[in-house]
């Protein structure tokens, strides 16, 4: 069998050999909901759609995202498993994309689970499905981004909260980054290029762009290069910090 | 056959030199151990053999292969056991030692009877469905033994096996290490020295990053002050050191007064066992003990480490 197949059924197993598995699951599920029905508005729009569902998400992966990711290599290096991980035939980026690849999983399974608002909107009405499926695409995506950074943050440290708390900064920032107010901001100080480079890296400038029903190919470039380039930061940081 | 070479191997963190051009080889049938005193760079050096540092300089190659430049293939030969025996503690040994033979490789076919044959070997059939965090430190350590000699490899590298058991369980690994060591080569580092005498045919003892001795433990014995001295215990202390101090070849007498006992020290090369004993039956000296030393591990150990950290 693949060694990142391998790594992977491991690490997804593991996540629900612990209660911390259910508890996210439950809690992922209940703001989800919460949200869409009670600020987002879901019933009084009288719109079939899951608009006022998927704007949330972004807000939602902010703090849920990062702790699933604080524990991927943290917890490896504090408990010494990492040694025994790494000297086994496999290379780190076999290990590396295994651990993401099931944390990703594990994510994609909790929002899976969220189809049975997906159901009620099309009891009540007649939703654009297409719509929602790409929504649901770009939200899979933004959360694969969110798991990349934490995934890099969480190598440079062997403590979980340290890796949690950096990990939401950074997230805190990138999802900013599209917010008009800032941009507001930085058009008062920045040249056009300058601003519209920020904007670029926006999460939510991308993730509304998909969740609209249209799958860009920059927006999937975009995520792609993102969740590619913290992977490979992992690596290098787990190669600067081996020693410590 | 050499079956790990280790040339000029050197390791900085820093401005810090944790190894500093080690040169050793091991061979077949070798059960080497590998003392130094904390912070020497055993873990380091054991480290570096299963490819889990990166040496700043020279080489290892294991069974054949080069660490850096063949990994996998390096990593393949070697079955590893990190300091602290570190594993997945929600899994159960089951699990665990399934998710080692997979990833090893091992056919799914030969997988279920391998898993068996090392469970029986290390006596985990008990604890085999608990979750390994649940599990006592000796049987953690064993699930750690097990991990490595899963795939039978033909070099073994154990960091500190023993560190932290009990007496007994101290015992079942060492004969274990015994058990092992028919056919495979074995490193084993340590810094209990009792532990050389037991399982080991050869000794390095590493200060400061460097080798500072390479021999076999009876060796490194004969060069303790203690070799060939004979310790007498004796209810008179003072009139049976007077008594020594005159037999032919004795270089110094030494009083013990906590253990109660007078140590007698040859001069180089010299044999004083015989001429003391009759001595005593001539004389007819009470004594309840004579002892002849075969040297003390753990003094030439200080003296070896202390003078290689000041050279």
């Amino acid at each position: 069998m693949n060694p990142v197949s391998v790594i992977f059924k491991r690490e997804l197993a593991s996540y629900f050999s612990t209660p911390v598995a259910y508890v996210f699951i439950v809690i992922f599920l209940v703001l989800a909901n919460a949200f869409a029905f009670q600020l987002g508005g879901l019933y009084e729009r009288g719109q079939a759609d899951l608009r006022p569902f998927f704007d949330f998400h972004p807000w939602l992966y902010l703090f849920l995202v990062p702790a699933v990711a604080m524990r991927l290599w943290a917890e490896e290096r504090n408990t010494g498993s990492i040694e025994l991980l790494l000297t086994l035939p496999v290379t780190q980026n076999q290990a590396v994309v295994g651990k993401f690849l099931a944390a990703w999983a594990f994510v994609g399974i909790a929002l899976a689970l969220t189809f049975p608002i997906w159901i009620t909107v099309n009891y009540l009405g007649d939703p654009d499905n297409g719509v929602i499926i790409t929504s649901y695409i770009g939200s899979l995506l933004m959360a694969g981004g969110f798991l990349a950074i934490g995934s890099a943050v969480s190598a440079a440290t062997r403590s979980q909260v340290i890796a949690f708390i950096v990990t939401v900064v950074i997230c805190f920032g990138l999802l900013l980054a599209g917010h008009p107010l800032v941009l507001g901001f930085f058009k008062m100080v920045l040249p056009q290029w300058l601003v519209d480079g920020v904007a670029a890296l926006s999460f939510i400038t991308h993730f509304s762009s998909i969740s609209k029903g249209v799958i860009d190919l920059r927006d999937l470039i975009f995520f792609g290069l993102l969740i590619g380039f913290f992977l490979y930061a992992t690596s290098v940081v787990i190669d600067l910090k081996k020693a410590d | 056959m050499k079956m790990i070479e280790i040339k000029n191997l050197t390791k900085r963190y820093g401005d810090l030199l944790a190894v500093d051009s080690v040169n050793f080889t091991v061979g077949a049938g070798e059960v080497l151990g590998f003392l130094g005193p904390n912070g020497a760079g055993k873990s380091t050096t054991m480290k570096m053999i299963a490819g889990f540092l990166t040496p700043s300089a020279g080489s290892i190659s294991v069974c054949g292969f080069d660490v850096e430049a063949q990994p996998l293939e390096a990593k393949r030969c070697i079955g590893y056991l990190p300091e602290g025996a570190p594993a997945y503690g929600e899994m159960t040994p089951a699990g665990f030692l399934r998710f080692i033979a997979d990833i090893r490789g091992i056919a799914p076919g030969a997988r279920d009877q391998r898993i068996r044959d090392v469970v029986v070997r290390l006596g985990l059939e008990r604890v085999f469905e608990q979750p390994i965090e649940t599990l006592s430190k000796g049987f953690k350590r064993r699930v750690g033994i097990a991990q490595a000699i899963l795939h039978d490899p033909k070099v073994l590298v154990l960091d500190e096996p023993t560190d932290g058991l009990d007496p007994n369980q101290k015992h079942e690994v060492r004969t274990l290490i015994q058990g092992l060591a028919k056919d495979k080569i074995v490193v084993v580092s340590t810094h209990i020295l009792e532990e050389v005498h037991a399982v080991c045919t050869r000794a390095i003892i590493i200060a400061n990053g460097r080798v500072v001795a390479d021999a076999t433990p009876d060796e490194l014995e004969a060069r303790s002050r203690y070799h060939h001295a004979v310790t007498v215990r004796a209810d008179d202390l003072e009139t049976l050191k007077s008594m020594l101090s005159g037999v032919a070849g004795v270089d110094e007498v030494i009083i013990d007064n906590e253990d109660k006992v007078v140590t007698a020290f040859p001069r180089k090369g010299q044999s004083i066992f015989a001429a003391i004993t009759r001595l005593i039956q001539e004389r007819k000296l009470a004594v309840s003990e004579v002892l002849l030393e075969r040297g003390r591990l753990d003094e030439v150990f200080r003296t070896i480490t202390q003078t290689g950290a000041r050279s």
